[in-house]
């Protein structure tokens, strides 16, 4: 039974950017509060998984119930919510941040503020959390403590004058951080004799208990055989256990207000649950659901192929598994002429392409290509109707075309002062909109509105490239206008090649047109016939190169003990050619796209 | 079917060399001391097998190949040819050729092999430069070459020699003074070759990791143009993708692979197609000399390998071969070698493309033809345009 008084919780998360310490400090409150042994504790407990260990990001949120006996005398209850740091995963953070009334703000004492921080600090302010800021690496020789509490104060606007000075690596005033939970974080609210109202989490997939849900309770409890209800979809299901995260799941009676934990309910895949939702009693449920439940929505897509076609139903069954745990990120067959049978793939964000895309080929030894992601466009056609754009294939004709209406973002960059010309006059080639340059000492903040689709296109590469690294980027999505956006089509012998076409500014057409059929030249190996290769936008050519007739390629000597061998060498080559694609009279080994494609990426 | 019964070829392999050269992916061995009895013996013993399952035949050609079969001595080859003309109906006019190195040695027997039986010889000259006779690993020089080549033309009413062309930093023009000095020898026939890195050899090794380059693409094709063009002005017209001859002279037993007509393979490694009661039996003989040999001893021959192509097949290599010649093929001779209409063994859509782009021809006899563009990228041709 989770009976403990509201005033001994206290719920709170950590935000901090990429390797300013997050996870270390995780680790250091579960050993300095016995959560785990010494045998136990593994570097990075709550990244579970290889790729969020490695990268050292989080994907899914985790939670873990710390007891603590504070210098008050009186033994709290303290869950730590680890969520996900990454814009793509926006959304997921603010429910996990929901279901907290405190975060931690850890900065590295060296670094400073990033960009990331900051968006995800905003959001903590927005969800009316106490914060406490948290000096991390205070022990390295080039920590500047000071600089970084004022820059704390200037940027964000949080007094910083208390802020906990650690090291989370050698363990230093970990203690301090405890104390501060206790005494600077504000206990939950909650009702436990109103009906039940517990906010759904995250959720994942376990092979043993099925999907497991990570709650926060609100009022009420939840309890083993109640029949609970999803408000958003009113499904209903029995709740099979309850129980805390220690961090290993622990059965408990019920859960009460204020707490948080999880619930198994024979649910058989996380689509069925929806971040966001509110859970509440099936008999007596609640009259209003808990605020900011929201669908989550793809806003990149991209076709995702395997090189091998005979991998497709490998694919399949890889994309059913990994959505039984990632309800967020969705998938349709489609076929490509150049490329065979594959998916159409929409995501949160480029992250998320890229880490389903990671964890296809790692987990699944999936050997993929994924076509040049793709925003979702409103496409407005002249009959007054309008339709989603997910794949530029899709995009119709030019008479029946009134307007287009792409996404845009507001994008943080921070970045020191030296590298601002390249970096603005990047924003600036990708026709973004300045919003904001303001200075934090020799680091400059800017804000400017972009086009996603100038994003998704090398963006980030780019951004690293002029900065030599030193830029933190961060965006959210800032709403649709329209824009003189034209459907690019790359036409080989000409013919289409679906998997190539795509989106693009009707300034930006010419460029990428010219810079698609210059890397196909080099990559399409010379054939018995000259083959032009060309950009279109419609039945207008903006840029063309043409791969000449190979000049000679014979055999010189063949005679009787021959015949086999040419045979069998004939026999394989015209195995290779079902890896080609017939464009007219020419073939075009499959390979040639691949690498055009992977080139892009 | 109908019962045509084709003349036969027959190729005699002997698998010993002095050297191996280090272009040559042939089935040469190289041995301090060689058997010639007991190879003799076999080959006679194999031969006569053969023969006795092939039936009694026109015969229209013998070809002593290897290896070096000028190493053999002149009274083994002298018994093999007269267990030819026993066990087939030799044409009055049937072919015999022998190949030889011009080396000193070998020129010496040249007359004794002439007296055994051979009427036709072809020479692997290869080169008429010193540097590239060294670089090529030849045991001869260039007036050996040369001494060799006027010895044969005395003694052989037919003669042909093999030359090496597109070799590493090769310019077109030092090529065509090379391959002039050379036709002004030639008698009616010549093979020239150009280079070729096959798997497996010395020059594999060395090409793969960069000790030379060849000349390819544009380059290639100049050189063979021009070897076209220097090879006609002396009246040698090209028949075959590399061997060119004065009319009348091809060597027919080499025609004989190229249309696709029967042909014995004796020795270890040979290879063998007949046609027996309507299927195709492709033989291939195991090659290692010695367990060759034992075989044959064993059992009368050494086929390691023998199945009957399926007419799909057939149709494929009926094509791929006669492609290379200049005369084409006859639609109706690949259906009778086949079984397999002639519409129905090319892809009609491709043949129409070839045939617009001016690589493929219809000659007026009804023959198709690669054009001298065609042949000239008969390998990037055949697997589109076959089914």
């Amino acid at each position: 039974m989770t009976d403990t008084p509201l005033d001994l919780i206290r719920n709170f998360s950590i935000i901090a950017h990429i390797d300013h310490g997050k996870s270390t400090l995780a680790d250091r409150l579960i050993q300095a509060t016995g959560a785990l042994s010494a045998r136990e504790m593994k570097e990075q407990v709550l990244d579970n998984m290889e790729i969020e260990r490695e990268r050292g990001i989080t994907i899914k949120a985790q939670t873990v119930r710390l007891t603590y006996p504070a210098q008050d005398g009186k033994t709290y209850v303290l869950n730590l919510m680890d969520t996900p740091g990454h814009v793509d995963f926006a959304y997921e953070v603010s429910r996990s941040l929901a279901a907290c009334e405190g975060s931690l703000l850890v900065v590295d004492a060296s670094q400073g503020v990033e960009a990331q921080t900051l968006a995800n600090v905003y959001q903590a302010i927005d969800a009316g959390h106490e914060i406490v800021p948290v000096l991390n690496k205070i022990d390295l020789p080039a920590a500047e403590p000071d600089r970084v509490k004022q820059q704390i104060e200037d940027v964000i606007g949080l007094d910083a004058s208390d802020a906990v000075m650690i090291s989370a690596k050698t363990g230093l005033n970990i203690e301090g951080v405890l104390e501060a939970i206790v005494t600077r974080l504000p206990p939950p609210s909650g009702d436990a004799s109103a009906t039940t109202k517990a906010l759904l989490v995250d959720s994942w997939y376990d092979a043993y208990l099925g999907v497991v849900i990570l709650v926060r309770v609100k009022d009420g409890f939840l309890k083993k055989g109640q029949r609970i209800r999803m408000m958003s979809s009113g499904a209903v299901h029995t709740i099979e256990q309850v129980g805390v995260f220690k961090p290993k799941l622990v059965p408990t009676d019920s859960l009460g207000p204020g707490e948080m934990g999880y619930v198994t309910a024979a649910i058989k895949t996380v689509a069925d649950t929806n971040v966001g939702d509110t859970i509440t009693d099936d008999r007596n449920p609640a009259a209003e659901p808990l605020a900011g439940f929201k669908p989550s929505i793809p806003v990149v897509w991209c076709g995702l192929y395997p090189v091998d076609a005979d991998d497709f139903e490998k694919l399949r069954e890889s994309l059913a598994k990994l959505r039984l745990n990632d309800a967020s990120f969705h998938y349709e067959t489609e076929t490509s002429a150049a490329l065979g049978f594959g998916f159409r793939c929409g995501f949160l964000g480029l992250l998320h392409l890229e880490i389903i895309q990671e964890r296809l080929s790692r987990e699944f030894d999936l050997d993929l290509i994924a076509t040049a992601p793709s925003v979702v466009y409103k496409v407005h056609q002249t009959n007054g109707e309008m339709f989603e754009l997910h794949n530029p294939a899709d995009m119709p004709d030019g008479s029946v075309l009134d307007h287009i209406e792409e996404p845009w973002i507001k994008a943080t960059i921070m970045l020191p002062d030296d590298y601002l010309g390249p970096v603005l006059a990047l924003c600036n080639e990708r026709r973004g909109q300045q919003v904001e340059l303001t200075y934090v000492g020799a680091r400059a903040m800017l804000v400017y509105r972009l086009p996603l689709n100038e994003v998704v296109f090398d963006f980030y590469d780019r951004l690293k490239s002029v900065s030599r690294g030193y830029a933190s980027f961060d965006y959210q999505m800032d709403g649709y206008s329209e824009g003189d956006l034209v459907k690019i089509s790359i036409l080989v012998n000409n013919e289409p090649v679906d998997a190539l076409s795509f989106m693009a500014h009707r300034s930006q057409a010419e460029r990428r047109g010219r810079q698609i059929c210059e890397k196909l030249k080099e990559l399409i190996p010379r054939q018995l016939f000259k083959i032009p290769i060309q950009a279109a936008i419609g039945g207008r050519v903006i840029a063309r190169e043409t791969i000449s007739a190979l000049s000679k390629d014979v055999t010189a000597k063949c005679y009787g003990g021959d015949i086999s061998r040419k045979r069998k060498l004939l026999e394989k080559q015209k195995e290779g050619k079902k890896r080609m694609r017939q464009f007219g009279k020419v073939e075009i080994p499959q390979s040639a796209f691949i690498a055009a494609l992977k080139m892009d990426a | 079917m109908p019962a045509v019964t084709e003349p036969l070829a027959l190729y005699i392999h002997w698998p010993f060399c002095l050297a191996k050269c280090p272009y040559c992916d042939f089935n040469s061995h190289v041995r301090d001391r060689v058997d010639e009895a007991r190879f003799g013996a076999a080959l006679r013993r194999e031969l006569a097998h053969e023969a006795a399952r092939v039936g009694r035949r026109p015969l229209a050609s013998i070809f002593f190949g290897g290896g070096t079969p000028s190493l053999m001595s002149p009274d083994t080859a002298a018994a093999l040819i007269e267990d030819a003309r026993r066990l087939f109906d030799p044409a009055p006019d049937m072919e015999v050729t022998l190949e030889a190195n011009p080396t000193s040695v070998e020129t010496s027997r040249l007359a004794a092999f002439r007296d055994a039986g051979v009427n036709r010889a072809s020479l692997g000259v290869q080169s008429l430069d010193e540097a590239a006779l060294r670089f090529l690993g030849r045991r001869h020089d260039v007036g050996q070459a040369i001494a060799a080549l006027e010895a044969a033309r005395a003694i052989f009413p037919r003669l042909s020699f093999d030359l090496i062309y597109a070799r590493p930093g090769q310019a077109e023009a030092a090529w065509r003074a090379e391959l002039r000095q050379a036709l002004a020898l030639a008698a009616d026939h010549l093979s020239l070759y150009q280079l070729t890195i096959e798997p497996g050899t010395q020059f594999a090794t060395l090409h793969g990791r960069g000790d030379f380059a060849l000349p390819e693409g544009d380059d290639a094709a100049r050189l063979y143009f021009a070897t076209a063009e220097e090879a006609a002005r002396f009246g040698l017209r090209s028949y075959e993708v590399s061997n060119y001859a004065k009319p009348g002279a091809e060597s027919r037993h080499n025609l004989a692979y190229w249309r696709y007509g029967d042909y014995l393979g004796i020795g270890a490694g040979a290879h063998q197609r007949v046609l027996l009661e309507g299927r195709m039996i492709a033989t291939r003989r195991h090659r290692a000399p010695e367990e060759w040999a034992a075989r044959v001893e064993r059992g009368g021959h050494a086929a390691v390998e023998e199945e009957a192509l399926a007419p799909a097949d057939r149709a494929r290599e009926a094509l791929l071969m006669g492609l290379r010649l200049a005369e084409g093929i006859d639609p109706a001779r690949i259906e009778a070698r086949s079984g397999v209409p002639f519409a129905e063994a090319v892809d009609p859509a491709m043949l129409a493309a070839l045939l617009d782009e001016d690589y493929l021809a219809w000659t007026e006899a009804g023959r198709l033809r690669a054009t001298e563009e065609g042949i000239l990228r008969l390998d990037a041709l055949l697997p589109v345009l076959l089914r």
